[in-house]
């Protein structure tokens, strides 16, 4: 069974098709990444998928079950986490108040207006080991909202993957990051992803051809090309479309 | 820690209050005190629970008044089925059957306006105020219309044999409650729902997608803030024996944002600011002038432009200059403050004060009095003398207010280094 799967999914916003019949199948603890052109629906592609927006038609499946009908907060009940292009974090509360968030759903506290967090041991221990895994421990007390881009970008990364979701969805998570900080940070989700499933939109090729098992090509809300890294780079349409430039 | 001995400290003093006012001659407590007192208990209630909304959640009510005011009006009923012996409960838990009331119904509206959150949200509640003040006008049986209901408080029914004869025993009751009250809504903000709140005022996407339903956040919230406010109008029931119109409409729906915003909704206890000044200045200020609601009116417009984040914020501002120990060097740039500052309060105070004596005064039959003297309103002297004043002052304000800022900020960059 696969981790994710997409059959024949389209998109319209009005008259304009933005997705036109995407066909992926993602299995479990492959590392997949999404790449195109800007404007090729890679962005949209991760909202109908995460349930931000309602597909037009097609079918979404996580682990085998449907779930393109479903509300976004029921979609990463289910396992699925994502984090946003635009760094989406809780910035007036604290970088260690924004973890534990993220972890209190996982760990059954719902809508819980009796238990004081203070209590909560191995909650707000699991909050601190992940504050360490992110490097951000000595942030720990800091407004989310100050921290500096590179800073974010890992609370974000952070915040996706601490309710444990076993596929994960992280759209282009080094955009605007210096090389150091690219390295930084993709040695940061190889760590905090292994053994998920991770699907990935990314611009940085070196990043992409580095990390993926399966590269999906799309262009114009089509997938032209999806293979491991040697055959897409092979790909006649995908050097014209989109690689040329690059292989130069 | 220092929190602590500050909640300590208020405790005691609304404890001891009443007695440093007590009329020892003729064995009177000083009535006047004691229900301005009373008031600003049931207000920081109304005040802490509205934040529960606009601070820790970001929902923007303008129908919370419904909430208080159904507290009120179910508290007459109760208490009058208590006088007759038909609810056999003691008067300190009476509060609590207000909060369930002021629960039931923000379970029923909340259900409806938490479906949206920002402007729409706000649309709803302003609806639903709206709703509340026709509906009390039209069902006489539970409302009783323009007149209000009233009841009797001694129901002879205490876990402490006391009769609630007096405003004094009255306000003990208030007290406790309101420590009750401010003690479980400081609680809430300790636990998942409370933080959850936060989250879902900051970025109720992100909070999707960590699993939860901002929807049931909002609602939830809602609804323990119904019950608050229901707590708070069920003291207001106690204390006054009537409840009328006024304990649901726009207006204290109004009062209550008021004091949440000008006491400060960033700190859990700014509101508790906001609700005391409030009340002062309802009880104190509008002894003196028939124009006070103007004065709140421009102090919650000045704190909207100049301190959003209101008294509490500014006073949380001055925390990291107090722990350098550098509080004294604003002593002076402060006391630059004060002359102009007093220059435009009193220009502006004049000018509003002449106005109103020029007509609603004038209706009454009074006369302005200032230190004795008798104020021609007719003559141009006092109007030149106000105008001048709130001129002068303004444009001093604005150099003095400049050279404040310098410091300030030269101040926070040291802090931070």
């Amino acid at each position: 069974m696969t981790a994710l799967s997409l059959r024949d999914v389209r998109k319209n916003f009005g008259a304009t098709e933005i997705i036109r019949g995407v066909t992926l199948d993602i299995a479990p603890s492959e590392r997949h990444c999404i790449i195109g052109p800007n404007g090729a629906g890679k962005t949209t592609c991760f909202n109908l998928i995460s349930g931000r927006f309602p597909i037009s038609s097609g079918e979404i499946l996580l682990n085998g079950q449907r779930i393109d009908t479903l509300q976004p907060h029921k979609i990463n009940r289910l396992g699925l986490s994502r984090s946003f292009q635009i760094t989406s974090i809780f910035h007036r509360l604290s970088v260690f108040e924004n973890l534990r968030c993220a972890l209190l759903w996982s760990r059954g506290y719902r809508y819980s207006f009796w238990s004081p967090l203070w209590r909560q041991k191995a909650l707000n221990e699991a909050a601190e080991r992940l504050l360490e895994d992110l490097n951000l421990a000595t942030r720990r007390d800091i407004m989310a909202g100050l921290l500096s881009y590179a800073e974010q970008r890992a609370l974000e990364i952070g915040m996706t993957i601490a309710g444990g979701a076993s596929v994960i969805l992280l759209d282009e998570p080094t955009a605007g990051m210096s090389n150091t900080e690219t390295d930084y940070a993709m040695a940061l989700i190889r760590r905090v992803t292994q053994g998920k499933t991770l699907l990935m939109v990314e611009h940085d090729m070196k990043v992409v051809f580095d990390l993926a098992d399966t590269i999906t090509v799309l262009v114009y809300g089509q997938v032209i090309a999806s293979g491991p890294p040697a055959t897409v780079r092979a790909n006649r349409a995908v050097q014209e479309a989109y690689l040329g430039a690059l292989e130069e | 820690m220092r929190s602590r001995w500050l909640i300590l400290v208020l405790v005691a003093v609304a404890i001891a209050l009443p007695w440093g006012f007590y009329d020892w001659g003729h064995h009177r407590h000083a009535g006047f005190l004691i229900s301005m007192l009373s008031q600003a208990g049931m207000m920081i209630i109304l005040a802490l629970s509205y934040n529960m909304l606009l601070g820790q959640a970001g929902l923007f009510s303008l129908c919370h008044a419904t909430f208080f005011g159904i507290g009120g009006y179910a508290m007459v009923h109760f208490l009058n089925a208590a006088g007759k012996d038909e609810l056999p409960l003691p008067m300190e838990v009476m509060p609590l059957l207000a909060g369930l009331s002021g629960l039931g119904l923000a379970i029923l509206f909340g259900a409806m306006a938490t479906k949206q959150r920002a402007t729409a949200f706000a649309m709803i509640t302003l609806g639903i105020g709206e709703l509340m003040a026709t509906a009390a006008l039209m069902f006489h049986h539970f409302f009783g219309g323009e007149g209000g209901v009233t009841t009797d408080r001694m129901i002879d029914n205490s876990l402490f044999g006391l009769t609630y004869s007096s405003g004094i025993q009255v306000y003990y009751l208030i007290v406790a409650w309101t420590l009750i009250a401010v003690a479980l809504m400081y609680y809430l903000t300790l636990t998942p729902l409370g933080r959850m709140a936060n989250a879902t005022r900051d970025n109720y996407e992100r909070a999707q997608f960590i699993g939860y339903d901002p929807r049931m956040v909002r609602f939830i919230q809602f609804a323990l803030s119904g019950f608050f406010a229901g707590i708070g109008g069920g003291l207001y029931a106690i204390t006054y024996e009537i409840v009328t119109f006024d304990a649901l409409a726009a207006p204290l729906s109004a009062n209550a944002l008021l004091m949440a915003y000008i006491g400060g909704t960033t700190v859990f206890g700014g509101p508790i600011l906001g609700a005391i000044l409030i009340t002062l200045l309802q009880s104190g200020v509008s002894l003196l002038s028939n124009s006070w609601l103007v004065y709140v009116g421009v102090m919650f417009i000045a704190m909207v432009i100049f301190a959003p984040s209101g008294l509490a914020g500014i006073i949380q501002a001055h925390g990291p200059i107090k722990r350098a120990g550098r509080l004294g060097r604003l002593t002076l740039p402060y006391l630059r403050l004060v002359l102009p500052a007093l220059a435009l309060l009193l220009g502006f105070v004049g000018l509003v004060e002449l106005m109103s004596f020029l007509t609603i005064g004038a209706a009454q039959g009074k006369k302005l009095v200032l230190f004795g003297n008798a104020i021609d309103v007719h003559a141009t002297m006092p109007w030149v003398i106000s105008a001048a004043s709130l001129v002068w002052g303004a444009v001093w304000l604005r150099f003095a207010a400049a050279g404040f800022h310098r410091v300030w900020e030269n101040l926070s960059a040291e802090v931070r280094r």
